[in-house]
Parts: structure tokens; C-alpha cells; sequence
């Protein structure tokens, strides 16, 4: 290769990096929370699968990914099971932990019991008592979408409040 | 027990010639030795007999066949084509004609005799140094015709640990979960099989979901979790007798069960409150020890082979990484800071490394580093793969595969692999329905 050859490759490489740089900051971009309508960040907002306990008691909370931490919906949906419980004190429940397919099984199990204790925690700040709570987690076991991607996976990281009784 | 063991091993002639042909394991093998295996000779009253008993029309080729499938398998050796072979199998036996074996480029010979002797398989094989031209090993032994099998994985062993100067993995069983059903609603049995996927047996009928079951390295047990009566819980399985037992009076989730190395203790996770901690009980008098103390999730512990330190998966940094700590709980340090989250540590048998799983950039790797976190190694990238569990050997890593599936939840799979610790070598594991959760054996015969 000539030394112009050589120069010419050169710029051509420096171009090509800078076009690079160009689609990772916008990609970067891209992949900033975004709100589709189903999801708020990595959190899933839709309600295609969930179910209820009573009419306006929605069954279950979603959660980010590797958290446990309660969204502003979720502690909204769980003061509803709290009135809900409070009305019917008869009534127990199993509060089902899940988590996405995209983690080793065991620390799924464990995040799983996590997120449902986050759940049982909130309740019981509104009142319900510990006794009428279990706590059950499936890890990874049971999604409800079988889906791989983005909004599948979000779907399934849940917890779920299954009546007992 | 019994049908497990290998009655009378006699060596016939000790080893007494210098290490002639070798075989490094230690790099990835791109060019395999090449080895005949001849099938073992038998005489005809003896192939009527054994064909009575194993409906098998002539076991001494039946064996050999096991053996060069699994020195296949290996990706050390390359067995050759028999019908290229020149010697009679009974002749070879006695005195090879080096000088037609080395015409078909063999290095190494092995041949060998089965007879019926009062009601017995009996067995003896030898190997041979065709350039060398010399007999490297002769060995004979004894057994239970229902054996055959493992006859054939017994000789592989010793071919195996006579050219590469390592103990084999072959006379060796795997235990795992096999699944079948839509991914939202798995049926999970524990199953059993030996080593290059024959005998496979299911061990729990799929009535509860049932995980992550690991061997006791000294015995035929094996601890698993349950979800009986909907109480996840670490169990004991005997399965020589299918007798089970609960570990332990826990009031929540017990997981990520697995033995000690002198499978006294079971380590494990107990999650309560949100929180789980990693815990040990003692099979013998039942004292149960918390072992780690922290707010965060604590799980997969694996101890070393001198049971004196314990890695683990936590997330206290933020998210899940390894750490290893002493078998007390004491200082605890963490050792996996490349880039990534971590999981599923397990030490190998022979001390020296950690394998583990590692998710980054939305793909999951197999592989392994030195106890102290450095030398990492990532032996297989893949969609998602976890849970490696070492050979007895520590030169082979099992663990599972799944596949992504489509918008619509079509296309799942999850399958057992196999791969050298040298990268090399990877390979599907055979199972007649999905599996996951592999976890090997130590070596029967020992």
C-alpha cells in the first residue's frame, strides 16, 4: 500500500468510527426509559394479564428488573387488596413471587421471595396481619407469557395475590 | 448398592513399561490420537449365554462400542473405522501384529475377551503402543452380567487415565430435571441416566415441581428441591431405595441445596422475611448453622474440596456477583469483578478454579476463574445457559441450554451440554425429553 493509500484508509477508518459513534449514542438513546403504553421503564403498566379479586382489586404488582422495589401503581393496587381484606377478614392469601427467565434459578427463587415479601410488607403497613399472608415463591418457574422479550419478560416479573381460602 | 459394585479388579500384568504415548488435556486437542479399538473377542458358548441373558447378539462388540463412543466423546481420541481392521479380534488379543495397525495409522490398540464364567461377565482388556510396539496395560475383572454397560465405561477410564495420566469420568451417572409441557406450565421429574445418556430413568413422577438436584460425591444420594404440598423445600433422596426425607424444620423456602465433600453437611439457602441467608446441616446429628449474616441475597453456595472455604452468589455490591468466604461464614471477600453479574459458583473437584455463569450484554457464558477471581475464562457464550457442574475429574463441565422463543412463545428448549474446560469440545448431551439443572457423579468404581 502506497503512503496516500495508506492515508486515504486511514480517513476512511476515522469516518467510519465517527458514523460508529454516531449510532451508539443514538441507539444509546433508544434504549433511555421509554413509555410504550405497556411499560414505564422496564416495569410492565398494561393489563393484559392481569386478573382480579374483587371488582377493581387487581390480583398482582410488577417490578423492574433485579428489584424488588414497589412502583407508585403497585403500592396503589396493593392499598386496594388491603380495603379488599379488611372487608372480607376471613379471606388469606398467598402472594406469589416471580421472576423473569433472564437469571440463574437460584437467585431467582430468592428474588421471587423478595419481591412477594415487598408485597406482604405494604399490606401489612395498611393493616392486614401477617397470619393471613404466605409467602410463595416460583423464581422463574411459572411465567405467565412465554415470550422472549422486553415486554414478556416484564409481564412476569410479578407478584401475584392468590386467594387461600 | 450391590448392582453398583464391580466385584474383583486383578491386574494381570502391573505396568511396567516407561510412558510411551501421551495424551495432553490440558489444551484443546485439535488433532485426537487415533486409536483401534477391537472388538472383545468371545468364545461361542460363552455370546450364547450373555445372548440369553442381554438379548444382545454379541456383548463383546456391544462393549466396545461403548468404549469407542465414549473415547469419541472425549475429543482425545479418534477411534478408527473397524473395517479397516486386518487382525481377527481374538488374535489381536493375544500378540498384535504392530505392523497392520500401524497400516491404518493407529497409535494405540486396545483389545480384549469376554466370557460366561459361572454366571458371571468376566473381562479382561489390554492396551498397546503400535509404534512402541509394546503392551501399556492389561487389566481383567468380574461382574454381573446387567453390568455391561459399565463394563465398558470401566475400560474407558483406565485407557483414559492410563494415556492422559488423569482419573476418567466415564463409569459415571447424571442426575437432572426432566421437563416437558408449555413453558408456562413445565412439568419437571427428576431423572436419572448414566454419563453418555443410556438407562435413563425417571426418579419422581412430575406431581410437584421438583429442582436443581445435586449428588452427594460419596454416595448414592442426592438432595433436591420440592415443591410438595406447595412448600419449596430442600429434600434428601435416596435412590437406591427411593426413600425421601424433608432437610431440616424450616419455616419458609429452603433452596440451592448441595453436599459438603465428605457429604456429611448440606449447604444451602433459607429465605425468610425477604431475605435469604445461606445455612449448613449436619446429617448425622442435625445441628443446623447460619452461616452468612447480610440483608441482601445470599444463595448457590459451593464448598472447596478441603470443605475448609465456601463460594457463593450474593448481590450485597448491587447486584449478583461471587464471592468466597471461610466455611464459618468469616472473611468474606468478593472475588468476580469483570464486567457483568455472576451466578451459580461451583468449585471443581479439584480446587483450583470456580465455574460459574455470567449474564452480560443480554448473553449468558459459561466459565471459570481461580479461586481468587483472577484468570477469568469464558469457555461458551450463548442465548442463556447456566448451572455448570464439573466431571469428577474437573476437566468436563455439564450444564443446561435454553432457547429464545418466538412473539408467540414457540421454539422453546432446554437441553444438557457438555464442554472441555479448554473451550473445546462442546457437545448436546442426549436426554429423551428437555432437560435442565445437570448435576455429574463421582466415579462409581471408586
Amino acid at each position: 500500500m502506497s503512503e496516500g493509500a495508506i492515508m486515504k484508509f486511514n480517513k476512511i477508518l476515522k469516518n467510519t468510527f465517527l458514523v460508529l459513534v454516531a449510532c451508539f449514542a443514538l441507539s444509546a438513546c433508544a434504549t433511555q426509559k421509554v413509555s410504550t403504553g405497556q411499560m414505564q421503564g422496564d416495569v410492565y403498566t398494561g393489563t393484559d394479564t392481569v386478573e382480579y379479586l374483587a371488582s377493581g382489586v387487581p390480583d398482582r404488582v410488577f417490578f423492574a428488573t433485579n428489584e424488588s422495589v414497589l412502583t407508585t401503581a403497585s403500592r396503589e393496587t396493593l392499598r386496594k387488596q388491603a380495603a379488599w381484606l379488611r372487608k372480607n377478614s376471613n379471606i388469606t392469601i398467598v402472594l406469589e413471587g416471580h421472576a423473569d427467565e433472564r437469571g440463574t434459578r437460584e437467585y431467582n427463587l430468592a428474588l421471587g421471595e423478595r419481591r412477594a415479601n415487598a408485597a406482604k410488607d405494604y399490606l401489612m403497613t395498611y393493616g392486614i396481619s401477617s397470619d393471613r399472608i404466605s409467602v410463595l415463591s416460583y423464581g422463574k418457574e411459572r411465567p405467565v407469557d412465554s415470550g422472549s422479550n422486553p415486554l414478556a419478560w416484564s409481564k412476569n416479573r410479578r407478584s401475584v395475590s392468590v386467594k387461600a381460602n | 448398592m450391590k448392582n453398583f459394585l464391580i466385584s474383583l479388579i486383578i491386574v494381570l500384568i502391573p505396568t511396567k513399561t516407561l510412558s510411551l504415548i501421551e495424551v495432553d488435556i490440558t489444551r484443546g486437542n485439535l488433532d485426537p490420537l487415533p486409536v483401534a479399538v477391537s472388538p472383545l473377542s468371545i468364545d461361542e458358548e460363552s455370546r450364547k449365554n450373555f445372548q440369553n441373558i442381554l438379548k444382545k447378539k454379541n456383548i463383546g462388540s456391544e462393549i466396545s462400542i461403548i468404549v469407542e463412543n465414549n473415547l469419541r466423546t472425549s475429543g482425545l481420541f479418534n477411534p478408527l473405522n473397524k473395517d479397516a481392521f486386518l487382525q481377527a479380534p481374538d488374535i489381536a488379543n493375544l500378540k498384535p501384529r504392530f505392523e497392520d495397525w500401524n497400516l491404518i495409522k493407529a497409535q494405540a490398540l486396545i483389545t480384549g475377551k469376554v466370557s460366561y464364567v459361572e454366571e458371571k461377565l468376566r473381562v479382561e482388556f489390554r492396551l498397546w503402543d503400535i509404534l512402541a510396539g509394546k503392551e501399556m496395560m492389561a487389566l481383567a475383572f468380574t461382574t454381573v452380567p446387567s453390568n455391561w454397560r459399565r463394563v465398558g465405561h470401566i475400560i474407558t477410564d483406565k485407557v483414559y487415565e492410563r494415556l492422559t495420566g488423569e482419573q476418567g469420568y466415564f463409569d459415571t451417572r447424571i442426575i437432572y430435571v426432566a421437563e416437558e409441557g408449555p413453558k408456562t406450565q413445565r412439568v419437571k421429574k427428576l431423572a436419572i441416566m448414566d454419563q453418555d445418556g443410556a438407562n435413563n430413568k425417571f426418579l419422581t413422577l412430575g406431581n410437584e415441581l421438583v429442582l436443581t438436584p445435586r449428588f452427594n460425591p460419596t454416595s448414592q444420594m442426592v438432595t433436591y428441591l420440592s415443591y410438595f404440598r406447595n412448600l419449596p423445600r430442600v429434600y434428601l433422596l435416596d435412590i437406591e431405595t427411593g426413600t425421601q426425607e424433608v432437610v431440616g424444620d424450616f419455616p419458609g423456602m429452603t433452596f440451592a441445596p448441595r453436599f459438603s465433600p465428605n457429604g456429611k453437611k448440606i449447604i444451602m439457602s433459607f429465605a425468610k422475611d425477604g431475605n435469604s441467608e445461606i445455612y449448613t446441616m449436619d446429617l448425622e446429628n442435625r445441628i443446623v448453622e447460619k452461616i452468612t449474616n447480610h440483608p441482601s441475597i445470599d444463595t448457590s453456595p459451593s464448598y472447596s474440596p478441603d470443605g475448609k472455604l465456601i463460594s457463593f452468589n450474593s448481590d450485597r455490591s448491587g447486584y449478583q456477583q461471587i464471592y468466597v468466604m471461610k466455611s464459618d461464614g468469616s472473611n468474606v471477600k468478593r472475588i468476580s469483578f469483570g464486567k457483568g453479574i455472576y451466578g451459580t459458583p461451583v468449585w471443581s473437584p479439584r480446587g483450583d478454579l470456580i465455574a460459574f455463569t455470567k449474564l452480560h450484554k443480554g448473553k449468558f457464558y459459561i466459565g471459570v476463574m481461580r479461586t481468587d477471581g483472577s484468570g477469568e475464562r469464558l469457555l461458551t457464550e450463548n442465548y442463556y445457559q447456566e448451572a455448570p457442574s464439573w466431571s469428577p475429574n474437573g476437566r468436563v463441565l455439564i450444564f443446561y441450554r435454553e432457547t429464545k422463543t418466538d412473539s408467540r412463545g414457540k421454539g422453546f428448549s432446554a437441553k444438557l451440554w457438555s464442554i472441555d474446560l479448554t473451550g473445546y469440545n462442546e457437545r448436546l448431551v442426549p436426554t429423551p425429553t428437555d432437560g435442565s439443572d445437570p448435576s455429574w457423579s463421582s466415579l462409581l468404581s471408586n
